[in-house]
């Protein structure tokens, strides 16, 4: 029947000029790409052009405002709360990457072992990350809370502390809060991810580096985290962009509070721009934050390549 | 089976995908969505009340009985009051979102290039209510126009425990905050603290830090609006409150919101904290779960009293809320018609008396309310319109002092002393952050 189709097309008179662009490689190829190319103008590009041209404005809700040129960029760069965020986001990236990567590939290792309920061991561990941030996130400041923590209550029952400790309310301790709760809602990415590069090491490396003497330690640094390093840099590059960028748990936790403390650049953005609606001010705190992840990715992406040519 | 050849598959799908296109297209080119047949609708958001049983009631009672009266769909949404803000804001730069939107304090400065003039209806209902209070027309009048209309004061009193205070030796409210502080000392040391949001909130902390810092005679800007904050009354007010804060109050109050005074006063882990009664409003409505240590209603050992009188007097800040109706509403009139229904006696009576007192009304006849017979308790609310002063004083009020507001420029730079920044230190870092808005 197939061929008989195929000799009746044959046959007949050539198809119009429209199908017939459509069965040539180029154009079907170029028709494919337009939907993602219009996706990501609509909600890549243009948000980000129209960033850029409201940072040079002074701009303001429901005001258009007038060409500045680089007033805000200078003004933000005064500004001791943007100052105090930058080097909050930049600690506070540094800090939950190292912890999620050592804490993540320790729990992959852990997870590529044969066990029983391995499965549901496995589908276990993605729950912070399954669960929608805001809702962790609120029950995690319940349990910081300044004055029903179940933490400090835990705490004074085993008696380890006389008095409560003011989670929220300290700015280090604030801080620290919020690192802990971004580890913990990142090491199952970190996990799953890492154990999906785990599982594609062939078991037999190992084995045999364990009979020409290899101890655990030596095969791990020597077989598993050389072949593990691309997907780790690619999880890792992930997870910097992501953690540079993060909202929700500070916002949740903290709003950025107390007195400014826990600011990230997202999160004193939105406090400028969309809180007090000073859009143009808001839009510089924004992009300042692109030229450092631009670096970052550059950084990352030159360095994947030469450990994949490697 | 049928089969599908590729250029079957593809003529079907570009031609989907050309009509999905086409319909899109005619969407953006004007700017609107398909039009439906539809009565009009008012879109109306408000924050969801502390008084849980006014927002039942609008939207089992008043809201269909307003329906009815002007044939017109309501939609009421409450969203947490502190965002509001960030709701206005996303609503005025894409232009569509709700018809009229609950703000507080001095906020409808900051939006009100996009405000319609609310004036035909503010004028009379502020005329048949007696007379708007200064603070109403100081929140929502600019340029000789209402640009919100005046709703409610919540009034900011002390909600304090009368058995714990006259354990102290304080059988009636300090009148001096050197007496609060001497109070509170005694409090804190037997384990009951006095508790305050300093955190970024849009009610406790402004109201408390504000009236501390006129009554030391300090304030942001002077008459003419010039910025004189970096004084010595401030630096003295601010390390007053350093020291009142180790001495007096529970520290976890820096990462405090509105609701935290709340639970911590009915729990008993506090005696005394900034309110707008809505703790004792909730003591009342639920008298066998929430008692004293003795085992009675904790209602009963419930008064009010304002803020302490300071060096140059006594000052108070009460949250104000109006609404303001966003130039790109399409529903302009029916909006307009449903702010005078919902002000006319019969109805926003109704709503006042849900209130218990937590609210009092923007206008002067409001003090005259039966609700105020009703519970000695609440007596002090009544008069809370005529108090307050509005943000920026003593200048009049405008965008600047509704920007510092909403930056808890103030609040922030008693917090910063708080956590140990030196209070000229605070002061100056507060100074700095006024000058960008006010030059």
């Amino acid at each position: 029947m197939a061929v008989e189709a195929v000799s009746t097309t044959l046959g007949s008179a050539p198809p119009p000029r429209r199908q017939r662009l459509l069965e040539d490689e180029r154009w079907l190829a170029f028709a494919l790409l337009v939907p993602t190319v219009v996706l990501l103008g609509m909600f890549i590009a243009y948000p980000f052009i129209r960033g850029i041209m409201l940072s040079v404005t002074n701009s303001r809700v429901g005001v258009e405002g007038e060409f500045v040129g680089l007033a805000n960029y200078y003004k933000v760069w005064n500004d001791s709360i943007f100052r105090t965020a930058v080097y909050n986001t930049f600690f506070y990236t540094a800090v939950t990457s190292v912890f999620k990567l050592a804490l993540g590939l320790w729990l992959a290792m852990l997870l590529n072992r044969n066990f029983r309920g391995k499965a549901f061991t496995r589908a276990f561990i993605l729950l912070p990350f399954i669960i929608p941030t805001v809702l962790s996130t609120f029950a995690w400041k319940w349990m910081f809370d300044p004055t029903f923590s179940v933490i400090n209550w835990t705490l004074y029952q085993l008696g380890a502390i006389t008095g409560r400790i003011n989670w929220l309310g300290d700015p280090d301790l604030a801080m620290a809060s919020i690192i802990v709760v971004n580890i913990w809602r990142g090491v199952p990415f970190f996990a799953i991810s890492l154990l999906a590069g785990l599982q594609t090491i062939s078991p037999e490396l190992n084995e045999a580096a364990a009979i020409d003497g290899a101890k655990p330690w030596h095969r791990f640094w020597y077989i598993t985290w050389p072949l593990l390093l691309p997907v780790t840099m690619v999880v890792l590059l992930f997870s910097v962009i992501q953690t540079f960028a993060d909202f929700q748990i500070v916002y949740v936790m903290t709003g950025g509070g107390p007195a400014n403390a826990t600011h990230l650049f997202a999160t004193y953005a939105y406090q400028i721009g969309v809180g007090t609606g000073l859009l143009s001010e808001g839009a510089a705190i924004s992009l300042a934050m692109f030229p450092i992840l631009f670096l970052v990715v550059i950084v990352q992406l030159l360095y994947i390549r030469r450990v994949e040519v490697r | 089976m049928a089969r599908i050849s590729r250029r079957k598959f593809m003529q079907v799908t570009g031609v989907s995908a050309a009509a999905a296109t086409g319909g899109l297209a005619g969407i953006l080119a004007t700017g609107r969505a398909p039009a439906y047949a539809q009565a009009t609708t008012v879109h109306w958001i408000r924050w969801n009340d502390f008084v849980p049983a006014s927002d039942q009631l609008l939207r089992k009672e008043l809201l269909p009985e307003a329906e009815k009266a002007l044939g017109m769909k309501i939609t009421f949404e409450t969203v947490n009051g502190n965002d509001l803000q960030p709701r206005i804001t996303s609503s005025i730069q894409s232009g569509a979102g709700p018809d009229l939107f609950m703000l507080f304090n001095n906020h409808p400065h900051l939006y009100k290039a996009s405000a319609v003039d609310l004036s035909d209806v503010a004028d009379a209902i502020g005329k048949a209510g007696g007379g708007y209070y200064p603070v109403s027309s100081g929140n929502c009048s600019a340029d000789g126009k209402w640009i919100s209309m005046p709703f409610c004061i919540v009034g900011a009193m002390n909600a304090y425990r009368k058995s714990w205070f006259a354990e102290a030796g304080f059988n009636a409210f300090p009148e001096t905050w050197d007496q609060y502080r001497e109070a509170g000392k005694k409090l804190k040391a037997k384990g009951r603290p006095l508790g305050q949001s300093l955190g970024h909130s849009f009610g406790d902390p402004p109201t408390f830090t504000y009236p501390l810092m006129w009554s030391y005679g300090a304030s942001e800007v002077d008459k003419s609006g010039k910025d004189v904050v970096n004084s010595k009354e401030m630096i003295e007010s601010v390390k007053f409150m350093t020291a009142f804060w180790k001495d007096a109050f529970d520290e976890g109050g820096l990462a405090w919101d509105d609701s935290n005074n709340n639970r911590a006063f009915l729990s008993g882990t506090v005696s005394s904290t900034l309110n707008g009664a809505s703790i004792y409003i909730e003591s009342l409505r639920k008298p066998d779960q929430y008692k004293t240590e003795k085992d009675t209603p904790l209602k009963d050992d419930i008064a009010h009293a304002p803020l302490p009188k300071g060096p140059v007097g006594q000052f108070g800040m009460h949250t104000f809320q109006s609404h303001l109706m966003p130039t790109y509403s399409k529903n302009q009139k029916a909006a307009k018609d449903f702010l005078k229904w919902l002000h006319t006696p019969a109805n926003y009576d109704k709503w006042f008396a849900s209130q218990k007192g937590f609210a009092t009304g923007p206008t002067t006849d409001t003090e005259k309310n039966k609700v105020w017979d009703e519970d000695k308790i609440m007596e002090p609310y009544r008069v809370a319109g005529k108090l307050g002063q509005v943000p920026g004083y003593p200048a009049p009020t405008g965008p600047k002092a509704a920007e510092a507001l909403s930056k808890y420029i103030i609040t922030d730079i008693y917090a910063k002393a708080v956590q140990g920044t030196p209070a000229e230190d605070a002061v100056k870092w507060g100074e700095g952050e006024l000058k960008k808005i006010y030059t």
